[in-house]
């Protein structure tokens, strides 16, 4: 129904109801009012120029809401002017379209909830669906944060750290409904990288692709997590890390390194490797060093620490995960596999039990209880 | 954003403030009370935080596997049981600390002589999905 290509039009359909003058909000509902109709209206009439169509039809749509709300007399006069449609500019509507949407003065979930329908042109129980809340409660957040951006003007220019940090976010924490995230973040994130040339758009992109590539191999068919150092690296998709590799290739060539690049790095060395024991990980603690020094993240040095118990040994690994806050997430986990690499299984198990406890998550906990149960049966036997 | 359950108990708290059973309350009360719940899920709706909430019945029994060919074995109700839910509601929150903001909000229900209960209410916080990048 709502697949691409006809919600790929959706920001630049927007873009052009707000250059002649709509205010965002109005513009955003007569564009999903115009989609729903296409998407009853096409398959028996298909329009020649689907983009023209959804702009006229989307235009009567938001004359309509303007006329009905006749307290509002600035958008009546504006319906008296209507403008001819102008030359399309559709990339920069695009693109600013992206920094309203993940506008600094909107929360995170505020900033992914309009964004999925804003420039991804999902429906709003799509994305209800997908972050598994009522239609009517997400319905609030997207209304809650058109009403912050209201004051913002649209050819503002924006910051596209946030909108990376909002593409982040629905790439890495969604959940796995009907709506595909991950896809979703990934084709979001294609759109914006042929849109500007900034390293870290590309560095973003290219992480995603390259973790993405191993997706089929990082669930077992039971449902169970599958670490990366045991996934059958047979089934990661060739053909995403090719193009996530070149992408991070030409982004690292332009030589203004910064964290999503450095991660992206991180990924493309395990993907380079044919067997798990074929790591680099004399390199990935250097990329790791770089991710620190960018980002001085509490959760690099973690996985920093994990990386040097990899390189140099479990013990410089233990030393290093010594330095940091035991209350970190994942810190016991990490610890746990360390223990067990230096050969002392008890303390492992140990630590394997109480990283359960405090999983955040199902997978992870039966995962780490699995491994605490298979340390204490060989303990028994 | 986070998933957190506030969980209401008819027993198995410890014991609130305000501590009159409701059934000792004048009817204006409860129906203050009523509206009070209401008014809170509405407004977490309108906020974008609300995602269920639900009311159990005390009545209701322990349910077991009999064995091979044989119906389940069903017990109680135990007077005795220490734990009983009384319900619950799940919000969808940016923080934790949002989480034990609308908690005390809850517990602040006006009870009898339209004074809030405080009563306890069990905060916990659902599993997530598994984040993608892991390294």
């Amino acid at each position: 129904m709502n697949e691409p290509p006809l919600r790929e039009l959706v920001p630049a359909v927007i873009g052009v109801l707000v250059r002649r003058g709509a205010d965002f909000a109005v513009a955003e509902d007569a564009v999903q009012d115009a989609l729903v109709e296409a998407v009853r209206v096409w398959p028996d009439d298909p329009p020649r120029d689907p983009k023209g169509w959804l702009v006229t039809v989307a235009w009567r749509k938001f004359v309509d809401a303007a006329r009905a709300d006749s307290s509002r007399r600035r958008r009546e006069e504006l319906v008296d002017t209507e403008p001819e449609p102008g030359p399309a500019q559709a990339v920069d509507d695009t693109l600013r379209l992206y920094f309203l949407c993940a506008h600094p003065s909107l929360t995170p979930a505020s900033a992914v909830a309009l964004t999925l329908r804003a420039v991804g042109g999902l429906t709003t129980r799509q994305i209800a669906q997908a972050y598994l809340v009522p239609e009517v409660t997400m319905a609030q957040r997207i209304s809650r944060a058109k009403r912050t951006v209201s004051g913002v003007r649209f050819n503002q220019p924006g910051d596209v750290a946030t909108v990376l940090r909002v593409l982040y976010l629905v790439f890495n924490e969604g959940y796995s409904g009907d709506v595909d995230l991950a896809a979703e973040a990934i084709r979001l994130a294609r759109q914006l990288a042929a849109r500007t040339h900034h390293e870290e758009v590309a560095g973003l992109l290219a992480l995603m692709l390259l973790h993405h590539a191993r997706r089929p191999a990082r669930t077992g068919s039971d449902g169970r997590l599958v670490p990366l150092a045991e996934q059958e690296r047979g089934l990661w998709d060739t053909r995403l890390i090719t193009e996530g590799v070149e992408v991070l290739q030409t982004a690292l060539a332009r030589d203004r390194l910064g964290e999503f690049q450095a991660q992206a790095a991180i990924a493309a060395l395990h993907a380079d490797a044919r067997t798990a024991e074929e790591t680099d990980w004399v390199q990935i603690v250097e990329w790791y060093d770089e991710l620190v020094r960018l980002t001085d993240s509490p959760v690099a040095r973690l996985n920093r620490a994990v990386a040097v118990g990899e390189a140099d040994g479990p013990r410089p690994g233990l030393a290093a995960l010594a330095e940091l806050d035991p209350a970190l997430p994942r810190h016991t986990a990490a610890a746990a596999y360390l223990h067990e690499r230096d050969g002392d299984p008890v303390t492992a198990a140990r630590l394997y039990a109480e990283a359960a406890r405090s999983a955040p998550n199902l997978p992870e906990r039966d995962h780490l209880t699995r491994q605490a149960a298979r340390l204490n049966a060989h303990l028994r036997g | 954003m986070a998933k957190y359950l506030l969980l209401k108990h008819y027993r198995g708290a410890p014991a609130p403030v305000n501590d009159v059973p409701m059934e000792r309350w004048t009817p204006e009360e409860i129906t203050a009370h009523v509206q009070y719940m209401r008014d809170f899920a509405a407004r977490l709706e309108g906020t974008g935080e609300f995602v269920d909430s639900q009311a159990l019945s005390p009545e209701g029994a322990f349910v077991r596997y009999g064995g091979e060919g044989r119906p389940p074995v069903t017990d109680g109700p135990f007077a005795e049981t220490k734990d009983l839910i009384a319900g619950w509601m799940v919000i969808d929150v940016e923080t934790y600390e949002r989480a034990i903001e609308l908690a005390g909000e809850l517990s602040a229900a006006p009870g009898a002589g339209g004074k809030p209960i405080h009563e306890w209410l069990e905060v916990r916080p659902f599993y997530g999905e598994p984040p993608t990048v892991t390294e």
